[in-house]
Parts: C-alpha cells; structure tokens; sequence
C-alpha cells in the first residue's frame, strides 16, 4: 500500500498510510470531544439560575473581555489556517511564522481568560460558591484547559519541525493539531453564546 | 493518615484476602524468578503491541475479576441465605454488592469482549494488526492499571459502599466520607481512556484496514456487531468521563454539581450516569450477539438467516440505546408525558432484537447442528436470554414499573439479560477462538459437565428472583426477618449461585487440563468454520498472513474451501515484505503513572497526583518524539514460519 504513486496534489500529510489513518481516527476522536463538551453544555444549561442565593453571570459577566477573548481566539484560528496552506506550499518559514502567531494569540486568549476567573473568584464567584458557578468553571475551564493542552502540544510538533522539516511525519502532526485549534475555536462559539450572551440577557 | 486507617482492619475476611494477595504475590515473582522469566514477560508481553497477545492478557485479566466479582457475588447470597443473617454487617454487605456490580460489569464484561473482539476482529477482516497498535497497548494497560486501583479498596482504604450507581447524596461526601468512593470515580475514569481508545482503533480498523475485497454488507456479524459497538462506546464514555469528573469535583474540590445544597442537583447524576450506562449494557451486549451469530452459523453448517436484517437491528438497536436512559429510574417523578416517551422507546427495543432471535432460529432451522460447547452456550442462550428480555418488557412499562421498581424482580431481569446474554457469549467465544489463541482445544467433556451446571444453576439462582421481587423483597438489603417469607427461595438461589461456582471452577480446571492433555492444532480450521479468521494457521504467525486473503462474499473462508475442493487451488505468489509496528514499554509505564495519579488524588495526596501526572505527560512528549517506524519481515523468515505452521 505504501507503493501507491501520489499525484504532486496529494498533501504530504496524506502520502502515507500512517497519516491518512491517523487523521481519520482524530476526526473520530472529535467526535467523542463533542460527546464531551455537549455533556457539559447541558451540565451547565441545567445548572443556569442554581445559584444558591450567591452573586448570579449578569452582575459578573463583562463584554469587553470576552470580547477581546473570542477576538484573539477566532483570529488564531484563521492564522492556523494560514500556516496549514503554507505548509501546502511547502514552505516551512510561513509554517513557523502563521504558528508562531497562532500560538501568541492563543496565549493572549489564556491570559485574558485566567485574569477573568481571578477576577470573579476576587468577586466572590468561585467554582465551591454555587451549582451554576461549578458548572461554568468546569465548562469554560475544560475548554481553558485544552487550549492549554493545544499551545503546548504544538509546541512540541514546533520543535520536531525544526529538527525534521516538512515529512510526512511531520505535516501529518501539524495538520492533526489544527484541527484540534480549530475545533476548539468552533467549542468556544458555543460558550460564547451560550454562556456569556445567554448568561447577560438572563 | 494512621497506618490502621490506611489499610482495612478488623474483619478476619480481609485478613484472609491480605494472605492470599501477599502469598500470591510472593508466588509469582518467584516462580517469574526461578524460570529466569522476567525478560520473556518483558519483552514478549509487557511492552507487546500484537492485538493477539492484547487481547488474550484482556481475557486473562477478566477472568481475574470474573472470580473476584464471583466470590463477591457468593459472600451476598452467604449472607441472604438465611433471615437475620450477622455473616456480613450491612456496611461490608454495601460495599461488596459495590463492588460485584462494578467489576462485572467495567472490568469482567467489557474487558472479555474487548479481549476477544481484539484477538478476532483483525483476523476476521484479514488485517495484520489494528489500526493504531502503539494506542491498543495504551487501551490495555489504561484498563488494566484502573482495574487494579478499584480493586486494592478493599485492602486499602476501604471499598465504595453507594451501589456500582453511585447516586448522590449517597455517594457524596457527606454521606460516603471514606476514600472508598474516590477508588470508583479515579478506578473507572482511568479505564474510561482506555475504552474510547479501543473505540476510535477498532473503528478506524474496522472501517479501514478490512482486506479491499471484503465490502461492509460482506464482514462476518462479529465484525458488524464489534463496529456498531465502538460508534456506541465513542459517544456514550465521553458522558461518563464528565460525569466522573463533576462528581470527583464535588467530592475533591468542593463544587456543587450533585449536593443538595447551593443549588446542586442530585437527580442530573443519575441522568448523565444513564446517559452512559444505558449504551453501556449495549456495549456488553453486542458483541456477544456478534459472537452466537458466528457459533450458530458455524455449528449449524449454514450461512447467517437474514444477514441485512441482522445489521440493521443492530443498528437501531445502537440509536435507541441512547434514548431509554430515564427507565432506569421511571420512580424519580419525571411526569406522566416522560415516563411514557421513555416507556415506548424501552419496548420499541424489542422489536429489533426479537428480529434478531428469530434470525438466529431460523438459522438453526433444518441445519445439520454440532452440539460443542460453545454451540451448547448459544443454544442455551437463546431462551434464557428471551426471558430477560421480555421480563424487560414488563418493567419497561412505566406504571407497572412503579410495582418493581428496586425488588429482586429487576436483580433477576438484568441477571438474565447481563449472564445469560454476555457472559455465556464470553463462554462460548472462549471455547469458540480458544484454538486460535492457543492452539489447543479446551477439552469438550469438560467443557460440557461446566456448561450444564453452570447453567442449571444459573437458573436456580436468579429464577426463584422474579418471585422474591414480586414477593416485596427490595434489592440491595443485607437481612430480612423470618417473617418476611423469603427463606426457602433464598436457599435455592444461594444453592444455585454455588452450581455456577463449581460450574466456574471446572472452566478454569478445563484450561489446566487442556494445556496438558489437549493435543495440539494440526490445522488452523478445527471446527469447520466460515470466516477469515480460520484461514490462519496454526499457530497464527505474528503478521497473520503471509498473503493477504481475498473476500469474495459473506463467509469468506467457507467460500475459500469450497472452491479449493472443486479444485480451485489459488495461485502460489511470491511473499513480499511484511512492515510490522515495533513493541514498546511506553503504554505500561504511562499506565502506571496514571495509577500513581490516581492513586494519589483516592487519597487526596496532591504531591502524589501532580507527580503521576508529570510522568503521565513526559511519557506523552516521549512517545511524541519517538520516530520510530517499525520493522519489516524478511521474506526469508516468513518462508522459515510458513514451513513451520500447519495449514
């Protein structure tokens, strides 16, 4: 199988059987994602209002910085797609350049996301306050949490880039991580609306 | 923590288990070192990636937890045999049913058909490994190491005690202090991992790695059963991942998901545990319809009846059980209008599965039938099984339901549907594929004095059940009066339940005898069977086939040998170069940091947990850097096995 004559458009990454099955499967392993973050969703929908008399989202919530966040984020989805077509074209320099800015503006976003939780647990909103707040903290960090996972797992892949240059290897781990970034970003549409504009209109 | 409070004291039954886990303990790192036999179990089967040699430490660990879940299911019918009982107290009486249930069902029934499913599926589909064989080691040893931290509770620390259920408050930290309840949520969340991986590898290998002849409406019933039951488990353990996880929160770090105070609701666990248990007995059940197809068809000397409609009740059955989660608990007061959606959608289930019966009758039908032993398991599965399902039926219907809601009515239905369904299907799978695995057979006349009374007293054991239920007697008590009326049934179920225990024990006596007396595989095919698995020689070379096998329709073997006999012989081609994944001792030492993780946070020991995780995410980045290719076969040495193997 691994004799098969590739046309110059078939990506690296889907050159080998190795890549084209290790791709599959992660779409798969989206799928059990979004098994996993819908359970959570409804935890959390479930668990609007349950505030135990505690502070409630709309006094807390503010739009600017969820605003800058869903900023940061969505724009590093679009960059990750720009280092993705870099890597088509074969070039390694746009790959760490389109990277280097995903991966930034992903910290931005983690930035941001950590000062707002320091910020409501200061206001007396914590994950031990109420039934709702359990449920957004574990949403929303679950969420904080595989954002963390993504930038130091690329990370890796970045330095194994550095070392190898473009294989199929080495595409293929790229392009597998992309669609985690992306997937990630698609999560945090839905806490977006879900959550914080749902949470300010209460 | 005082040495007393770390480990279980007080109770001679657990000293006796400590004895026996220290002694054999001692044994088996003496005779390993005796034999000089540590660098074989390293190297041939610790760090092995081979989904034959997986999948049979997959069984050999659920029939581990078969005998401890066993002896666990024979200290509570001890206790219950007689009224007013003071064998068990009622707090060692709770975590033992626990326990029971638990085990059976995560680290018995899953693990045993995972096991098989891993040994046969890749042969069935005439593949030489499964898709991701580095991620099948990690699934093994994830199961494996979870198992293990459940079950040293009972030594150390004390078991749960809240039911194999864990509803809250029980189950919270108010009413379960102890770490036993810890041991369940970190236990199962560790094995969790490794059932989505085998999810995701036996789907992409199912769907992907088939020989490119075989068509999806051609693949052996197992094959479509195992494949159903990995889409299930992809979206059914995500659910019970988060639920662990609100739950470990709650009881950890003090949030308030399922308390009853500050807003937290303890009826959503019970909800998201359904969510995820329901499929679950799904995922248990399958495979085993899988397994009876092939034995019915291969010992019936016919091809399946209704092959087509065999896949698609499965797959309705696979939709439906994702929408029948709330008749478990019809009790909790959800309102007439959701009780009865719930009602109808349980019965609906019937209908594919009663196609599903009769299929496997009308294969039966006028077919020259072979009574071994696993056709005697299949055989006897089929009406017991019927009794389950339709006293399913009847709890199904929401306002009777009312009347047996947690009697011994509903122990006995879900023990009908769960042995009689599962576990003789393992049975039968392991007399089935034995000669695969081991290249002997099990012995027949054994196999047949453990099948009848295992099965006698299988019946015995949870018949009368029905009729204690219906008598009023709730599930889950540790005694009743002499007034209660319940004596003489009790007796014959504890008598019963002893019959499955010898039946047991001659299974296990089977696989001594038949290592030494059995006489080896002269042929890869004993039983005359239908599909690519029986292709193989034996033994099965480590690659499976030297040449890929061609499919040229269902009952692709039967197919082979037909036109070998009218004197088609295939084409003799040269072997090339067989390209096999290289082993690896990654996924047992990641394993064993997500024990020491787990472990850690059962005790609330953050030092502990924080340091498992470490060494759980530098295994990661290790594995990550890790380019390594595996290896090719030579021609020469496939030359040198083929001589070697018979066929």
């Amino acid at each position: 199988m691994e004799s098969v004559e590739y046309s110059p458009n078939t990506p690296l990454e889907y050159q080998s059987e190795t890549g084209r099955l290790n791709i599959l499967g992660f779409w798969v392993f989206l799928g059990a994602e979004i098994a996993l973050f819908s359970t959570l969703f409804a935890t959390y929908l479930v668990l609007v209002g349950r505030t135990g008399g505690g502070p409630g989202p709309e006094e807390l919530f503010e739009l600017k910085g969820v605003l800058i966040e869903t900023f940061l984020l969505l724009t590093s989805s679009f960059t990750c797609g720009l280092a993705i077509h870099y890597m088509r074209n074969h070039s390694l320099k746009g790959v760490f350049l389109w990277i280097g800015v995903t991966l930034a503006l992903g910290l931005g976003f983690l930035g941001f996301e950590i000062y707002e939780f320091v910020h409501y647990i200061h206001e007396g909103a914590a994950l031990t306050t109420s039934a709702y707040w359990s449920g957004f903290f574990v949403l929303v960090g679950t969420h904080g949490a595989h954002v963390t996972m993504g930038i130091a797992w690329i990370s890796l892949i970045l330095i194994q880039l550095k070392q190898r240059g473009l294989t199929p290897d080495t595409t293929r781990k790229v392009f597998i991580s992309s669609l985690y970034w992306h997937f990630l970003d698609v999560v945090w549409i839905f806490i977006f609306t879900a959550v914080y504009l749902y949470g300010m209109v209460m | 923590m005082k040495l007393d409070e770390f480990f279980v004291t007080g109770d001679p039954l657990i000293y006796g288990a400590d004895v026996s886990i220290a002694l054999t303990l001692i044994g088996a790192i003496f005779v390993l070192t005796y034999f000089k036999k540590w660098k074989w179990l390293w190297t041939e089967w610790l760090t092995t990636v081979d989904h034959k040699k997986l999948g049979v430490m997959y069984i050999i660990a659920a029939v581990l937890m078969l005998f401890r879940g066993g002896v666990d299911a024979l200290l509570m019918r001890a206790q219950l045999t007689v009224p007013d009982s003071s064998f068990l107290d009622a707090n060692h009486y709770n975590e033992i049913f626990t326990t029971h249930g638990t085990i059976m069902i995560i680290f018995m029934a899953m693990p045993f058909l995972i096991g098989l499913i891993n040994v046969v599926v890749p042969l069935q589909i005439g593949a030489r490994d499964v898709a991701y064989p580095f991620l099948n080691a990690v699934s093994f040893w994830t199961f494996f190491m979870g198992a293990m931290l459940f079950n040293i509770s009972f030594v150390i620390g004390g078991s749960p005690s809240a039911g194999w259920t864990s509803y809250v408050p029980l189950a919270g930290l108010e009413l379960s202090p102890g770490v036993g309840q810890n041991y369940y949520l970190l236990g199962l969340q560790i094995a969790g991992i490794g059932t989505l991986l085998t999810g995701i590898n036996f789907l992409v290998t199912i769907l992907k790695m088939r020989v490119p002849s075989m068509k999806l409406m051609q693949m052996p019933m197992f094959t479509w059963s195992s494949l159903i039951t990995m889409v299930i488990i992809i979206f059914a353990f995500p659910v019970l991942t988060v639920a662990l996880a609100l739950m470990t929160f709650d009881r950890l770090f003090g949030s308030h998901f399922f308390t009853m105070m500050d807003g937290g609701m303890p009826m959503l666990w019970a909800n998201l545990f359904w969510i995820w248990g329901h499929p679950e007995v799904y995922i248990v059940i399958l495979p085993a319809f899988g397994m009876f197809s092939e034995i019915i068809s291969t010992f019936a000397r016919k091809t399946l009846f209704g092959y087509k409609a065999m896949v698609y009740s499965m797959v309705v059955i696979a939709g439906l059980s994702f929408l029948v989660w709330v008749h478990h608990f019809f009790t909790m007061g959800a309102g007439g209008a959701v009780n009865s959606f719930f009602s109808i959608t349980t019965m609906l289930i019937a209908v594919p599965t009663g196609v599903k019966i009769f299929n496997w009758l009308f294969t039966l039908y006028k077919g020259r039938i072979r009574f071994t032993t696993a056709m005697l398991w299949s055989l006897a599965f089929i009406p017991n099984f019927v009794i389950g399902g339709v006293t399913g039926v009847m709890l199904a219907m929401a306002a009777a339901d009312y009347q047996y809601h947690n009697t011994y009515f509903l122990v006995a239905h879900f023990h009908y549907v769960l042995i009689s369904g599962t576990v003789y299907a393992c049975f039968a799978g392991l007399y089935f594929w034995y000669p695969k695995m081991f290249n002997h057979r099990l012995n027949e006349r054994l196999g047949k004095w453990s099948f009848w009374i295992f099965v006698a007293g299988f019946n015995l054991c949870f018949f009368p059940m029905y009729f204690l239920g219906l008598a009023g007697m709730p599930r889950r008590i540790y005694t009743y009066g002499i007034g209660d009326g319940w004596m003489s049934l009790n007796v014959l179920a504890t008598f019963g339940g002893v019959l499955m225990g010898i039946g047991f024990l001659i299974l296990v006596y089977n696989i001594y005898y038949s290592f030494r007396y059995s006489p080896r595989e002269t042929t890869g095919d004993p039983w005359d069977a239908r599909t690519l698995e029986w292709s193989t020689p034996a033994p099965v070379p480590h690659y499976n086939f030297a040449h890929l096998p061609e499919a040229k329709g269902h009952d692709a073997f039967w197919i082979m040998k037909e036109e070998k006999k009218q004197g088609k012989a295939p084409e003799k081609k040269p072997y090339k170069p067989i390209h096999m994944p290289s082993y690896s001792g990654v996924p047992i030492i990641m394993s064993v940091f997500f024990f020491i993780a787990g472990f850690g946070m059962v005790f609330s020991w953050h030092w502990m947990s924080i340091l498992g995780l470490i060494g759980v995410l530098a295994t990661m980045v290790i594995r990550s850097f890790d380019y390594d290719k595996g290896f090719y076969v030579s021609v020469e040495e496939i030359e040198e096995t083929e001589k070697k193997t018979t066929l």
